[in-house]
């Protein structure tokens, strides 16, 4: 086993624990001088930094949302002067506001070395030729992989997102062994590469560095089977820092969160409440060494549930399962939560069905309706129609016992669903509530 | 023996004319054809002068496609002529997936495109009853 930095990774709990402390302790007492925003909902509740005197005591700080990055746009909760940010990263903002974040030069080292950490944990080296597909410029992705790429030392090909025909080109030819993307994109490259006549065989590619979007366990194996490669599940938020909060080592049971940087807690999306380890929640995380914007008690939207026990690898920091939903992705459907994750897993297990999908939502006369749109393979293609509507009517009776809800499959042509070369949308809601 | 087209398309506006288009500036001549539709979807059926390359040509326009096995059966051009073809297919237990009519004849027989469960089992049977069917080459040249 090797590690980018066993003596953080595999640091023994007791000591983490005191790590964790000091550095919680630091970033409270900086937000509360530095930040009028967090000075005021902490005077609020009546919290003082110095009532933080165990990392449990997190749970008297009050929560940030994303809401609280809009409220003090651009830059409201900074907690350095501008002088001292050397990069600014922001969301595209399709929902409002776009939220910004800042950083310093050593907060860019640090962000380097969780992806330096995360790409290690993946089989990369200085060996390694790193095809960087994540987008680059304002979104976090393609600039945070690239620097922990050159940080291990490797070759990095910095191809961002789209022209997926010279990106695969380039990758048989500069002999890319390891692919950071969106899941998605990582699908629709196969795509392309069977449209082009390349097969897996031709190319070096060992293993892939997956994220920004949820996706499943059949959605792992699909790209694992077709791309011939291991897929790794990496997780990360620009509020907190960018890819890189979480990895997976190769024993794919979880994703180590660096626990030396970010406290995660687990709680109640409805009661706010703090849950007791191993159940399923919304994951919180604060940051405990962001100089320019410490974020205290995030709440993430993303939820699963944490695991303390210490890992096969041997490393020590806690593992969250795989994100499979976020609050924000759910819809609900006649009272019944609905993840695009659940449906993915769903056709991914009906043979010859590939992950192209689109949930259509509708209210027709004050009833929900949920529609799938799913696409038409050659491989299940018939020039029968009673087996084309069985294919439909197999596909929605699966839907339907796996989500609990009626479900109307709707087959469509080949492509047709629009591919992402970022993070892919999976549901239309056209209800107007 | 022959090969029919088939294609899968969304019920949406203009989608049969693109298929047409495609296989028209391709150069190549449909000669039978049949839709079979549901509310979403339909399913395009073509005979066409040369299967191949229409199948390449549909497909590289990013069409679903595939190739079927058909017979193309000569029935006579008279009234009842249809009727006594099948009779003789049901009293052989030879069961129809569906068909459809060619538009032209090969001498004084119309032309009908079949597609059964079991083609073999359909070859034995016409060849034995004295029932005609083209070879695919003669049908495409049509």
């Amino acid at each position: 086993m090797t590690y980018w930095d066993k003596e953080k990774e595999c640091m023994p709990r007791e000591q983490l624990r005191t790590l964790q402390l000091r550095r919680l302790q630091e970033t409270v007492y900086r937000a509360y001088a530095f930040v009028p925003a967090y000075k005021e909902k902490m005077d609020q509740i009546g919290v003082k930094p110095e009532d933080i005197k165990s990392v449990e005591d997190i749970n008297k700080l009050p929560f940030t949302t994303k809401q609280d990055l809009r409220d003090n746009y651009p830059f409201g909760l900074f907690a350095v002067p501008m002088s001292d940010v050397v990069r600014i990263h922001s969301s595209s903002g399709t929902t409002g506001k776009p939220t910004v974040v800042g950083y310093t030069s050593k907060d860019i080292d640090t962000w380097a070395e969780l992806m330096a950490r995360a790409l290690y944990s993946a089989g990369a080296s200085r060996y390694s030729v790193i095809q960087n597909s994540y987008g680059y410029g304002l979104f976090t992705g393609g600039l945070g992989a690239h620097y922990g790429a050159e940080k291990i030392g490797a070759s990095v090909i910095p191809t961002s997102g789209g022209n997926t025909r010279r990106q695969i080109m380039l990758m048989q030819d500069f002999g890319s062994s390891i692919l950071t993307c969106t899941p998605s994109y990582a699908l629709f490259m196969y795509e392309v590469m069977r449209e082009m006549g390349i097969k897996p065989s031709d190319l070096k590619l060992k293993a892939g560095v997956f994220g920004a979007e949820p996706w499943s366990e059949s959605m792992r194996r699909e790209i694992e089977n077709k791309l011939e490669i291991d897929a790794y599940d990496i997780y990360g938020l620009s509020e907190i820092i960018g890819p890189g909060v979480a990895i997976e080592c190769n024993n794919k049971n979880g994703l180590h969160i660096a626990e030396d940087h970010f406290i995660p807690e687990i709680i109640d999306p409805d009661t706010c409440e703090v849950l007791p380890e191993g159940e399923a929640g919304e994951l919180i995380l604060t940051t405990i060494t962001k100089e320019a914007l410490p974020i205290i008690r995030y709440r993430t939207r993303d939820l699963t549930t944490l695991d303390m026990e210490k890992c096969e690898c041997g490393r020590t920091h806690a593992r969250m399962r795989k994100v499979l939903g976020r609050s924000d992705d759910m819809v609900i459907i006649r009272g019944v939560n609905v993840f695009p994750s659940m449906v993915e897993s769903v056709l991914l297990d009906i043979p010859g069905v590939e992950p192209h999908y689109l949930l259509v939502v509708d209210r027709k006369d004050n009833l929900d309706e949920l529609e799938v749109h799913v696409e038409v393979s050659e491989q299940v293609f018939s020039d029968e129609v009673r087996k084309m509507e069985r294919l439909g009517l197999h596909i929605a009776k699966e839907l339907e016992s796996a989500l609990g809800i009626a479900v109307r499959v709707r087959l469509v042509e080949h492509k047709t669903i629009e591919r992402s070369e970022g993070k892919a949308k999976r549901v239309i809601d056209k209800r107007n509530i | 023996m022959a090969k029919q087209i088939s294609v899968f398309l969304e019920n949406k506006v203009g989608r049969l004319a693109h298929v047409t288009r495609v296989l028209g500036e391709a150069g190549i001549n449909i000669r039978a054809l049949s839709i079979a539709d549901t509310s979403d979807f339909g399913i395009l059926r073509l005979i066409v002068s040369d299967p191949a390359k229409a199948y390449q040509i549909l497909k590289d326009a990013r069409f679903t496609v595939s190739e079927t096995e058909v017979i193309a059966v000569q029935v006579p051009d008279s009234p009842g002529g249809l009727a006594s073809v099948l009779e003789q297919m049901t009293e052989q237990e030879l069961s129809i997936e569906y068909l459809y009519a060619f538009l032209g004849t090969k001498g004084d027989d119309a032309l009908v495109i079949f597609k059964v469960e079991d083609i073999g089992k359909a070859r034995k049977i016409f060849n034995e009853k004295g029932i005609k069917f083209l070879d695919e080459n003669t049908l495409y040249r049509l």
